[in-house]
Formats: C-alpha cells, sequence, structure tokens
C-alpha cells in the first residue's frame, strides 16, 4: 500500500499539486487519469521518490503482513526502498550507450550492487521474455524504434522486482498492439507476482478495460476515484476532461466515446 | 560489446553473465596498459647520454610527473563527465584549476609569499587543497544539482567563471610585492619537464587515495551516468554521490595544477579515447583506461618529442592544441553539446 498524506508540491508560486491525501496502491492495477498539466506525473514522481513534496509524506508497506514495515519514501536508506517501490519517468535519456541487456541488467542492482548472481540473471531473461525483448537484447538503446526502447525501460524496473511498480506512461509511444501486451503483461505482473502497478493512462479506454482502481487529477487534486466503473461516465469524465463525452458499456467494459 | 549478447537464447549457465563485463574490454585494457609500461620504459631507459644516473634521475622525475597528470587529468575528467552526464564538459573547461590558481594567489596576498616558501611543507600544500576542494565542490554542486540543466548555459558559466577567476587572480598578483610575486608564479609554472620532486610523492598518495575511493564505487558510478532519477530508483544516494565524485575531482585537479600547472584540454583527449578505445560504459574498466591511455599518450608523446622532434618542452602544448581541435570539432559536430 502506497498512502500519500498531505502531499503539496509548488513550483515557485504556482502549486500544481495538492494537497492530495490519497491511498495509491493496495494491490492490481491503478490507473491515474487527467488531463495535460493536471499534476499526474508530479503525484507519481512523488510518490516513487524522484521528486521531494513540498509538504507531506508518502509511506510504503515494506513487508507482508503490516505491523512495523513502512518506510517513508523520502526519508529511508534510498538502498532500502529500490527494492520495495521501482519507478519510471516519462521520458528517458542516457549519455552512456547501452544494450537492451546492459540496461535491463541495471535493474537487478538494488539487489547485487552492480554484480549479477545466477538469480539476476534469470530476473533479467524473465523481465526481457515478459517484453518480447530476447531478440533485440544485444542491441544498442540507440538501434531501437521509440516504442522498443520504452519495453526496454518497463523491463528494467520489471527486473527489479519491487512490490511496487510506478509508471508514468508506460503506452504513450506503442502500437495497439504493444499497448494491449503491455497491459496485459502488467495484469499478470500485477495477478501473478502479486505486485502493486501504478500507472498514468491518457487512454480512458485502457484504463477502463484493465484497472482495478482508476483515480482521476485535475488541477492537482484528485477529482474522482473509485472502479472503472465508478469512474468512467459521462458526467464525472466531462468534469474531469472538460469535454464531451459519451461512455456505453461495450462487453462490460465502460467504454468512452470522445473523439466526436 | 556485441559478442556475446547477440542472438543467445534464455539463461547462460555457467558463462560469465551477460551484461556483466565481457572478455573484450578487459582485453583492451590490458593491452593499453601494456603499451603504456612500454613507452615509459622506453622513455626511460632509451637514447640516454652521458651519465646514465644524471639522465636517470631527471627522467625519472619526469615520469613520474606524467603518472600523476595521467592519473588525474584522466580519472577526474571521466568522473566529472559521468556524474553531471555530458560528454564535453571537463573540470578544466569548467574553470576548476582557476579556482586553484585563485586559492594560491588569495593566501599569498593573506600571509605573504612567506606562506608558501618557507615552510612548504605538506601541511600547507593540504590545507589549500582542502581550501580549494570545499571552494570548487560547492561552487559545482550548486551549478550542477539542478535538473539536467542547458550545457550550453553551463558551457558558459564554466567558461565566464574560470575568466572571472583568472582575473581575479591577476588583479590580486598586480598588489603583491616582486618577491611575493617570484614566489607565487614558480607555484602557478608547474610543468611536465620541471616538476617539483619533493611534491610527487604526496601528490601519488593522493592519487592512490582518491583512485581507491573511487574504483570502489565503480558500479554506483555506472548508474550515475544514467542520470539522477534511474539513480534515485536504483537506490543510489544520488546526492550524497555527487557531492564526494566532486571532492574527488577537486582533490584531482588540486593535485594536478600543483604539480604541473593548468591544462584544459588533455583531459578532455585521454577522456575522448578512453571512451573510445574501452568500449564499455563500465568504470571498473573506464578508470583503470583512461589512466593508462593518459600514460601512453605522454610517455610516448614525450618520447617522440625529445627523440624525433627534438623539442623537448613541447608536448603539453602539441597535447594542449590536440585537445583543443578535438573538442572544437565534436562541439560543432553534435551541435547540441
Ligand atoms: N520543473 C517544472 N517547473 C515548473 N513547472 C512545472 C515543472 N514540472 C511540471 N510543472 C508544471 O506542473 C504542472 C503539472 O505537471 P505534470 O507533469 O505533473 O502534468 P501531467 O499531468 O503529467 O501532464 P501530462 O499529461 O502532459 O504528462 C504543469 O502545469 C506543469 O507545467
Ligand atoms: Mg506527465
Amino acid at each position: 500500500m502506497i498512502t500519500v498524506e498531505g502531499v503539496t508540491k509548488a513550483y515557485g508560486t504556482t502549486p500544481v499539486l495538492g494537497p492530495v491525501t490519497q491511498v495509491l496502491a493496495e494491490r492490481g492495477i491503478t490507473s491515474i487519469i487527467g488531463p495535460n498539466g493536471a499534476g499526474k506525473s508530479t503525484l507519481l514522481t512523488i510518490a516513487g521518490r524522484l521528486a521531494e513534496p513540498d509538504t507531506g509524506t508518502v509511506r510504503v508497506r515494506a513487508g507482508d503482513g503490516g505491523g512495523p514495515g513502512e518506510l517513508d519514501v523520502h526519508r529511508a536508506r534510498s538502498s532500502e526502498v529500490a527494492k520495495v517501490v521501482a519507478v519510471l519517468r516519462q521520458e528517458n535519456h542516457f549519455t552512456a550507450r547501452l544494450t537492451v541487456r546492459e540496461l535491463v541488467s541495471f535493474g537487478r542492482f538494488p539487489h547485487c550492487g552492480g554484480r549479477l548472481t545466477a538469480t539476476d540473471v534469470a530476473a533479467v531473461d524473465e523481465a526481457l521474455g515478459f517484453l518480447e525483448l530476447t531478440d533485440l537484447q544485444g542491441r544498442f538503446l540507440d538501434e531501437l524504434s521509440g516504442g522498443q526502447r520504452q519495453r526496454a525501460h518497463v523491463a528494467m524496473v520489471l527486473a527489479q522486482q519491487t512490490r511496487y511498480v510506478l509508471l508514468d506512461e508506460p503506452l504513450s509511444s506503442l502500437d495497439i498492439r504493444h499497448a494491449v501486451r503491455m497491459m496485459r503483461l502488467l495484469r499478470r505482473v500485477a495477478d501473478e507476482l502479486g505486485r502493486a502497478v501504478v500507472l498514468v493512462v491518457h487512454d480512458v479506454n485502457f484504463a477502463a478495460a484493465w484497472s482495478d482502481r482508476i483515480v482521476a487529477v485535475r488541477d492537482g487534486r484528485v477529482v474522482a476515484q473509485g472502479t472503472p466503473a465508478e469512474v468512467v461516465r459521462d458526467d464525472v469524465l466531462e468534469e474531469v476532461f472538460d469535454t464531451p463525452v459519451r461512455v456505453h458499456v461495450l462487453d462490460g467494459v465502460p467504454t468512452a466515446v470522445y473523439h466526436r | 560489446m556485441a559478442e556475446d549478447t547477440g542472438t543467445r537464447p534464455a539463461a547462460p549457465p555457467a558463462a560469465p553473465p551477460v551484461g556483466a563485463p565481457g572478455v573484450r574490454p578487459w582485453l583492451r585494457l590490458g593491452v593499453v596498459a601494456a603499451l603504456a609500461v612500454l613507452a615509459l620504459a622506453c622513455y626511460l631507459l632509451l637514447f640516454v647520454r652521458g651519465s646514465f644516473e644524471f639522465a636517470i634521475e631527471r627522467r625519472l622525475t619526469t615520469a613520474g610527473a606524467m603518472v600523476v597528470a595521467a592519473f588525474t587529468q584522466g580519472v577526474a575528467t571521466l568522473l566529472f563527465q559521468t556524474v553531471t552526464q555530458n560528454r564535453l564538459l571537463t573540470p578544466s573547461i569548467m574553470g576548476f584549476d582557476s579556482v586553484y590558481v585563485l586559492a594560491q594567489t588569495a593566501l599569498v596576498v593573506v600571509f605573504g609569499g612567506g606562506a608558501l616558501a618557507a615552510t612548504d611543507g605538506p601541511g600547507k600544500v593540504l590545507a589549500q587543497t582542502l581550501l580549494m576542494v570545499a571552494f570548487a565542490t560547492f561552487l559545482f554542486r550548486w551549478l550542477f544539482s539542478g535538473r539536467r540543466a542547458d550545457l550550453h548555459v553551463l558551457l558558459l558559466v564554466g567558461v565566464a567563471l574560470g575568466m572571472a577567476f583568472d582575473s581575479l587572480s591577476t588583479f590580486l598578483q598586480r598588489v603583491l610585492s616582486p618577491a611575493d610575486y617570484d614566489v607565487l608564479s614558480v607555484r602557478l609554472s608547474g610543468r611536465l619537464g620541471t616538476a617539483d620532486a619533493e611534491l610527487l610523492p604526496w601528490a601519488v598518495l593522493a592519487c592512490a587515495v582518491t583512485g581507491f575511493v573511487v574504483l570502489r564505487r565503480h558500479a554506483r558510478l555506472d548508474v550515475l551516468e544514467l542520470g539522477r532519477d534511474t539513480a534515485v530508483n536504483l537506490g543510489v544516494d544520488h546526492r550524497r554521490e555527487l557531492t564526494l565524485a566532486l571532492v574527488c575531482v577537486s582533490v584531482l585537479v588540486a593535485v594536478s595544477t600543483a604539480v604541473l600547472g593548468p591544462m584544459t584540454f588533455f583531459g578532455f583527449l585521454v577522456a575522448v579515447l578512453t571512451r573510445q578505445v574501452a568500449g564499455t560504459h563500465r568504470h571498473a574498466v573506464l578508470l583503470p583506461m583512461s589512466f593508462a591511455l593518459g600514460v601512453l599518450v605522454l610517455a610516448g608523446g614525450q618520447f617522440v618529442m625529445e627523440h624525433v622532434f627534438y623539442a623537448t618542452g613541447m608536448l603539453t602544448v602539441v597535447l594542449e592544441f590536440l585537445g583543443g581541435a578535438v573538442f572544437l570539432v565534436l562541439l560543432l559536430r553534435k551541435g547540441t553539446l
């Protein structure tokens, strides 16, 4: 469980987030939706400790069964948090020239400190296989398409084998086949491996079809949350996005029609 | 690096894990190191005219200076480029050594020339170095702690700071008495050929300590090169590691400048060569490689300059020119830094 409590963030004098008090991920998949500039990335990066909040705390339950296993994400030892929470930004750019396999191997750093054991190699292989990157593992990142590169980055945070995985727009440059595969994969990560996945998604329908919970953010505040059936509704979405939306139920999944 | 990562299916059994340094980068390092030793031996032992003992003593000092220069410039530049995630800026280009010159000058202004000359023990050098290290670390951590700053701006800031410090030093030197100025200028005009033999053991010691600290962190440096966000995600204490790296860089630059005087582009040249030759992103290989390449370039260059061109004192000039040319070419070719 990731508990965000009273978190605010301002750039200069412009407040961009909060105060937000929110349980982000119990288990399963939580999707964060909202318009551009709503503060989704800000919320996710603060929860993933890439950014410091101005006020408030973010705590995660590290061990099973509750109790004392709580970590304050921003104050606990970085090396400890890295075994519990993995986070991937919207854009990533490296100066080093790495192969796909080298990048994914970095995901094992919190566990092995750079010296891969057989377990680490197996985890890397698994992550590569999961994301259909096994054939591309020897390629350099700058020799990949945008979508392939994105999958390589996701493979790295999966290889980290953390209980919580936070992803900022993992679908943004994937084609429909890989977008669906990515969501199916994240579903498996959540269901079979019992990990909690939080992701920022722009496509409301992907969020509706694959998430357990949806959190809608607007102007730095959580304006709606709940199951897909509770959030993906005409009135809620129109308020969040300020645009006319019709929701139809197709095959049991609420589906928003908004492109005309 | 592509050798064993190509199309292998899953789980390699006993072979070294892919992604760990393969054999080739280490082999390359071995070859370069052997060449560096060879070059150093050639420089020391060949073409001795007159008294062997006299020649060897002088050459040993120069060789020591070359080793120190190679280590300090090579490692400092590599480290700096890694933690600041750029391939073009170097500590010297950012004005680290101007800070050193200013610190030296300020010391003479405040305490008089005697402060440098009379009791020029290791204690004084140490105090001086610490002063400079503290200042440079503070300044550059402040500059680089923000989100990926625009490199053009940084370059501009670095050049401006360098000029500001230099002119401040020049101004302060004007106010000095001629005697104090003499002392200072001797201090500041280190050269490869005229290195101070007394300082060398201390320089080597400083190099060894810094080298130990840096090399122990080689895996963390690999992660730091991926940038702040990825490093934080992978559990590296970014702020601490950045500060520590900058402290090491300042120590190395201080040592280099104390022994050899300011050098602007030599470190850059070595860093470019290192990344070309090493063929890996792993600092376990990159760091020793930069040292070995530095020695190779300096010793080989000095040997050629002395015995082919009969131009003993010209090596640093040539290297600076070459390094500067490479810098400009890369700067113009990349356009964006
Ligand atoms: N470094 C920064 N400096 C100043 N303002 C910033 C900075 N980063 C983000 N902002 C502002 O904070 C607000 C929230 O940004 P954020 O990146 O969280 O939006 P988002 O919901 O992720 O949007 P998108 O859907 O476009 O990714 C925006 O108005 C943005 O302009
Ligand atoms: Mg965003």
